[in-house]
């Protein structure tokens, strides 16, 4: 069928879903610098996962298999489920949670452009619900961590779970910062002898604050490439920072200060790479700044009230159910009709 | 204003497609004569003129062979001296079959316009005026074919102001208006008074995309002292030359949905237009002849050439150099022009460019369709800040009513923003364009 425009400069979904994982790469090698190399077998348990899911429900709805495993989105929800997750978790982890993303949060919805809640925290909150244990079960970044495992020993403890001769556990895993500082806050420590621990880096937890700076830096890759615009990550952040920051004046014994919360879990992650997600979100730029401000002051409510540690799968799936009432009330004054 | 040198006058959003333009650089040259020429008797909006001339007739270049059957409705004059040869149905660019006058041109015969009735201009009433646009068969040239002379003579009740004339040409590869600005100012400046006349209003704005210097140097040099009419330069972006996205970059003002552009009292007329009617108005000459923007990778030739009107399109695009086996042929811009099937059909007075493409790069820039990923690329483009995803969506599931009653359907002017900016290739102006036409035919019915 012939049609114009006859030129165009859009880049393909596909090259959208490559430039998300090119984006991604700098925070894997800062994740690998810091915390060691199993992030990577997630990773790949993850894609493997996700890729043989999209193609079995292709299949078993009948789609067309290639086009739609091609288009490069069933891989970018495998990433981000992985990076998400503790690197160490049994195998059968990051599979079920990778299955519940693909299978029921995307492709029972009706797949690609359908699905209403973001695949891949879906497939977080649902691990984090029902196990919640494993869930918390962090790597020690490791400059201070007691032992450090080789690639081949991260493997057996992924899949056999066995610790090579007089490792414990608890040599190479650690709570998180947002954990720590939680759980000492209730006890009633002061923030200053909480942060000083070796735990805590510059201004986020040590390792974990490299990764998110990567993170940033492949968010800003994109934002150059324009496959994000600024509308999330700007309203997520400075949400964020300004509920950290009003608190933190008020009472800065009791509220960690916003580069803290900006550098700390998955901030990061969220502003650029997870809150970014289109289809799950609202469609106009009002619309992605009400969304994305309502996700930071969520994430800040539930790290700080809240009983989870972290809090941004939560107010993402929690702002997903809003976006209709969003879309419906953010769009854009139509030329030639009062305002 | 000081800060127009920063912020130039524009609209909100739209998109900036690679402009192409490089034939903006060379004159305009003269065609050469075909052998025959077919002019179908309608080729503007309203009625079809009616044939004055019989087969086997000899009739001079210039000389009227068909009059108006109306108010709105244009005559037509014989592009060359020949003879009348038939006047039957033959195919023209819309697929149709129509009525038309072929005249087969003498071969030797002086193409010089022997036909004229020259006027004083200066003690023409604006009655008179537009009744002289009208005998010019003179149509917006910017594509939209409306009778010239109808459009100057706005209904009485709202009195115009503002004449708006759109040298914009945001479409990529066209620079048809762009060479008449520059070759032929005085003209264009001869023709916004008459127009100005014909309408009442008292100034003229010129709106010219700030990727064309020379031709607002060459404007600026033949402007009136008296400050009637002066010309503005427009943020070069696409749809900047649309008559509403006109409106608002030169006057800051929005026409109000529904309603014509004479009730804020505006008249807009393309350049082109302008140009000609100061061309032929003075010398009392019908309009036969255009300049059309022959360019695109498939001709070896481009450039802009003083077409007839009649003139066959294989023949004129075998002088601009396209291969015989040729093509893809795209008339107007790539934005919002459509392809032909055949190329044996005449050129119009509608057609201010013809493109050809390769079949195989054309292919290539088209893709597969994703389904919508909800980017929202297009809300960020929408010069009429309608949401052509929510709309793309409405359409696939064929909720015409809802998207004309809700989601301002009737808004689309079909300027392609979004087809050209979404990643999922879908294709949603042509969306739009059913839509639209199965709402018209159900409120109809």
């Amino acid at each position: 069928m012939d049609r114009s425009p006859y030129v165009t400069e859009s880049p393909s979904v596909s090259v959208i879903m490559l430039k998300v994982m090119l984006a991604l790469v700098p925070g894997i090698v800062a994740y690998v610098w810091m915390f060691g190399s199993g992030v990577l077998i997630s990773l790949a348990l993850a894609s493997v996962t996700a890729l043989v899911a999209e193609a079995a429900m292709l299949k078993v709805r009948s789609r067309p298999v290639m086009p739609f495993l091609l288009d490069g989105s069933a891989m970018v929800t495998a990433w981000l489920l992985a990076l998400a997750l503790p690197p160490l978790a049994p195998w059968w982890l990051i599979v079920v949670g990778t299955l519940f993303a693909i299978v029921v949060a995307k492709q029972l919805y009706g797949g690609l452009g359908y699905n209403p809640f973001n695949p891949a925290m879906v497939g977080y909150a649902v691990l984090l619900i029902s196990f919640p244990v494993l869930m918390t079960q962090w790597p020690a970044p490791l400059a201070i961590a007691g032992a450090k495992l080789s690639f081949m020993d991260q493997w057996n403890y992924i899949f056999n779970r066995v610790l090579p001769g007089g490792i414990g556990l608890d040599a190479i895993s650690s709570a998180t910062p947002l954990d720590t500082l939680k759980t000492q806050l209730r006890l009633q420590h002061s923030m200053e002898s909480i942060t000083s621990a070796p735990l805590f880096g510059q201004f986020g937890g040590k390792g974990g604050e490299v990764v998110a700076g990567a993170y940033l830096l492949g968010g800003l890759y994109m934002w150059q490439q324009r496959i994000i615009t600024w509308h999330i990550p700007v309203a997520f952040l400075g949400a964020l920072a300004l509920m950290s920051g009003v608190a933190h004046v008020v009472n800065p014994e009791h509220y960690a200060g916003p580069l803290f919360h900006l550098f700390s879990g998955a901030s990061m992650l969220c502003a650029f790479f997870i809150a970014t997600d289109p289809i799950s979100g609202p469609t106009t730029p009002r619309g992605k700044l009400i969304f994305a401000a309502a996700i930071g002051v969520l994430t800040w409510l539930v790290r700080v009230y809240g009983g989870y540690p972290d809090g941004v799968a939560f107010a993402v799936l929690l702002l997903n159910i809003c976006v209709p009432l969003i879309d419906a009330n953010t769009q854009p004054r139509v030329f030639g009709h009062p305002k | 204003m000081i800060l127009d040198f920063l912020f130039k006058p524009s609209f909100e959003r739209g998109v900036h497609p690679p402009q192409f333009k490089e034939t903006g650089r060379t004159p305009i040259r003269r065609m050469p004569f075909a052998s025959r020429y077919t002019l179908p008797l309608s080729q503007s909006v309203g009625r079809a003129a009616k044939p004055i001339v019989t087969v086997g007739q000899e009739v001079l270049r210039g000389q009227p062979i068909a009059e108006t059957a109306g108010y709105v409705s244009v005559p037509l004059h014989s592009p060359v001296t020949g003879i009348v040869e038939d006047i039957g149905l033959h195919p023209t660019l819309s697929g149709e079959w129509q009525e038309s006058i072929v005249i087969r041109a003498f071969e030797g015969a002086s193409q010089e316009v022997l036909y004229g009735d020259p006027v004083d201009v200066d003690a023409l009433t604006p009655e008179q005026i537009i009744n002289a646009v009208q005998a010019t068969g003179m149509v917006g040239l910017g594509g939209a074919a409306f009778p010239t002379h109808a459009k100057l003579a706005a209904p009485k009740e709202w009195p115009i102001e503002h004449l708006l004339v759109n040298g914009c040409e945001c479409e990529p590869f066209l620079t048809a208006d762009h060479r008449m600005m520059v070759e032929w100012p005085q003209h264009l400046i001869t023709g916004t008074k008459f127009a100005m006349k014909a309408c009442g209003a008292k100034r003229a704005l010129i709106g010219v995309e700030d990727n064309k210097p020379d031709a607002i140097a060459a404007i600026e040099k033949v402007l009136p002292d008296d400050g009637s009419i002066t010309v503005h330069a427009v943020k070069t972006k696409y749809p900047q030359g649309a008559a509403e996205m006109l409106v608002k970059a030169l006057l800051g003002r929005e026409v109000p949905a529904g309603a014509r552009s004479y009730q804020i009292g505006v008249v807009m007329q393309n350049v082109g237009t302008l140009a000609e009617l100061g061309r032929l108005i003075p010398r009392g000459q019908g309009f036969i002849e255009r300049v059309v923007t022959i360019a695109g990778p498939g001709v070896s030739k481009p450039g802009n050439y003083l077409v007839p009107i009649g003139t066959p399109l294989r023949f004129v695009l075998e002088q601009a150099g396209a291969p015989r086996d040729a093509v893809e042929v795209i008339l107007g811009g790539p934005m919002m022009g459509a392809a032909i099937a055949s190329l044996d059909v005449p050129v119009t007075k509608a057609i201010s460019g013809i493109l050809v493409f390769d079949r195989s790069a054309m292919q290539k820039e088209r893709g597969k369709t994703h389904p919508c990923i909800k980017c929202g690329e297009c809300v960020n483009v929408c010069p009429k800040g309608l949401n052509p995803s929510t709309l793309g969506m409405l359409a696939a599931k064929r909720e015409y009513d809802l998207m004309a009653e809700r989601y301002h359907l009737d808004g689309c002017f079909e300027c392609g923003c979004c087809s050209y900016v979404c990643p999922s290739n879908i294709p949603l102006v042509q969306q739009f364009r059913v839509a639209k036409e199965i709402v018209r035919e159900r409120q109809a019915a």
